[in-house]
């Protein structure tokens, strides 16, 4: 596709490659360097006469003999209880994934076949929940909550997360369905298919890019939420953003910062990967309320 | 259309509704709650609390005394009484600004707008600039980059924070180098109000500029050629070309990313935290995180109404977008 417009001179290729260069290090190089600095001791990645004992691991190597220590991760994981908050994330997560996407899927289908006009309605409720700090809804669940007995504990958590993400979801999959023929599923309904007969084995089949979009947004989502669940969730019950925060709170000995860099690199690595492997759905998705709206 | 239309309307609904009415009203209830808690005993909990009559009392009336309006206008949130004698009291601008800046809601409202106010523009910069030279790259690299580009969006706040502050922490890398820069061994990037300022706000450029840089992106592959080869043809170059071709085409996107960016940026909590900048830098989020984070003394009707007024803002915010919707959505009917 080389069209006119995309010749240019080799002077504006060099600075762009420049400039492109020198973004891609800001935005990765602070997570390489939390990395390398995980496998070392506090000293090292914490020093104050010489950083780059966080590559020569000057310190790990005195107090543990080899360049690399997994001593921070193990720590963490064992001592720092990050193992419950990792295993209360998975739960959160696949629970808030499963329960929007289920409700998303039937709710957006069943919007996009109605004749009536519901889009206008799903996209103010997506934007107010957008707009709102998440802090003012978690402010208005709090005080019930704890009326009811039920704070602390993660099924409301997941509620709360599910109501907050509904109506993005919902605008998603209102707009995917949109896209699919509405003649798919009436020709099913000819040859005798009931609604539920055509959702399921007509529009299931072909709903799967939408779904993937939709759910991956969710699981951000969930994965990534500090507000809520640092405040609806009791301390034994964290998941592993907030339990992030406890390690850099009041009690601040020695180990505690290492094991908040070495959590950080453990939560942080699943994403990337999902991210890596879902990119195109996770753009898609992005863009598409952009350029209907 | 048939019933099970309705009803899975209905399910979804209604759920949303009366969430959202849930937290109406609540929200509207819970400015009674605050001087409960500290005016039975003389008001504020300097003054010991009578453990058990606090108990029965809380127990018999959990949501609190009715107080209101009053907390909206007591020192920690609109503060008219403090406003009005600082201005009558202070003899020059200054000494009244010193006033205003220690007042907690103005202090926030300040940073708060400071912060959107910057972020948000150099965001839509960036984010432009950056579309532009990704969509010039090779289809090879593309995707890397691509990758690469995105991940300070997807990474958490409080995680991207942590990760920054660790380096420009006097002990981290970039930190001891601007130390050793400087000949300055206390120079520190959170001792100031100032300099924590600046580190906030390039953090937020940090975070939000890839979102940007993925609307202009898909966008960008919007923009039809032919226009642009006439502009060649008429002896535009590359410059001209982006200023008078590319620009108006993308406007409306920009407009789009500058509300979602505003959203994002009014609530700004997380870094805070991340930064460890509390004592200098507050925002609306946390000022309402304040009220609550202990579970001990939550001063409910305090968060509550520093929630209805950032929800205020936020709808002062939102007014003009929600027209504007309402109008297309009329003009598409």
């Amino acid at each position: 596709m080389a069209t006119l417009a995309d010749k240019k001179s080799k002077k504006l290729l060099i600075i762009n490659s420049i400039f492109i260069l020198a973004w891609l290090i800001i935005a990765a190089f602070p997570f390489i360097w939390t990395f390398l600095g995980s496998f070392k001791v506090r000293e090292d990645f914490f020093s104050r006469s010489d950083w780059w004992y966080v590559i020569s691991g000057f310190h790990t190597i005195i107090e543990t003999g080899g360049q690399y220590t997994l001593n921070a991760f193990r720590e963490a994981w064992t001592e720092g209880e990050f193992l419950y908050a990792a295993r209360n994330s998975v739960i959160v997560t696949f629970f808030v994934v499963t329960i929007s996407l289920f409700l998303g899927t039937l709710g957006g289908y069943a919007l996009s076949r109605s004749p009536y006009r519901y889009a206008f309605w799903i996209l103010i409720a997506a934007l107010v929940f957008r707009a709102m700090p998440h802090i003012t809804l978690v402010s208005g669940y709090l005080f019930p909550f704890f009326q009811l007995n039920i704070w602390g504990i993660l099924p409301t958590t997941i509620i709360v997360l599910v109501a907050i993400n509904q109506p993005f979801t919902l605008w998603l999959l209102y707009s995917f369905f949109k896209t699919v023929p509405k003649e798919l599923d009436e020709s099913g309904m000819i040859d005798g298919c009931s609604h539920f007969q055509a959702f399921r084995y007509i529009i299931m089949p072909v709903m799967w890019p939408g779904v993937i979009t939709a759910g991956l947004f969710s699981l951000m989502l969930a994965y990534n939420d500090f507000t809520v669940t640092a405040m609806l969730l009791s301390y034994e019950n964290h998941t592993m953003v907030p339990k992030l925060a406890n390690y850099l709170g009041t009690n601040q000995h020695e180990g505690n910062m290492m094991w908040a860099v070495s959590s950080v690199v453990s939560a942080t690595a699943p994403l990337f990967m999902v991210v890596m492997f879902f990119q195109k759905q996770i753009i898609s998705g992005l863009t598409a309320g952009s350029v209907k709206g | 259309m048939l019933p099970t239309c309705v009803a899975m309307v209905l399910f979804i609904a209604i759920p949303i509704v009366s969430i959202f009415v849930q937290s109406l009203f609540i929200e509207h209830q819970k400015p009674t709650i605050e001087m409960e808690i500290c005016d039975p005993f003389g008001c504020k909990k300097e003054i010991g609390v009578d453990v058990e009559a606090y108990a029965a009392l809380n127990k018999e009336k959990p949501l609190g005394r009715f107080n209101g309006f009053k907390t909206y206008i007591d020192r920690n949130h609109l503060a008219f009484k403090e406003l009005y004698e600082g201005w009558s009291n202070s003899k020059t601008f200054s000494e009244f600004s010193s006033t205003f800046f220690n007042l907690p809601f103005y202090k926030a409202l300040i940073f708060t707008l400071t912060y959107t106010l910057f972020v948000t523009p150099f965001v839509i910069c960036l984010g432009f600039i950056l579309a532009l030279s990704i969509n010039a790259l090779s289809q090879k690299i593309k995707g890397p980059t691509i990758f690469v580009t995105i991940l300070p969006m997807i990474v958490t706040p409080l995680m991207g924070s942590l990760v920054l502050f660790w380096m420009i922490d006097a002990e981290g890398i970039i930190g001891s180098t601007i130390q050793d820069l400087f000949n300055d061994p206390y120079l520190s990037l959170k001792a100031s109000t100032k300099l924590t300022w600046i580190t906030l706000i390039t953090y937020g450029i940090w975070h939000h500029a890839p979102f940007a840089f993925i609307v202009f992106y898909a966008a960008l592959q919007t923009v039809p050629q032919e226009p642009i080869e006439a502009a060649i043809i008429d002896g535009a170059d590359r410059f001209q070309r982006i200023r008078y071709v590319v620009i108006p085409h993308l406007l409306p996107v920009a407009v789009f990313i500058a509300l979602i960016s505003m959203m994002d940026n009014i609530r700004v909590f997380e870094p805070i935290l991340g930064f460890s900048a509390e004592a200098s830098a507050q925002s609306f989020s946390w000022l309402i995180y304040n009220d609550l984070r202990n579970i001990e003394v939550m001063n409910f009707g305090s968060a509550a109404s520093t929630s209805i007024l950032t929800i205020i803002m936020v709808g002062i915010l939102l007014t003009p977008v929600l027209i504007k919707t309402w109008r297309e959505f009329g003009e598409s009917r």
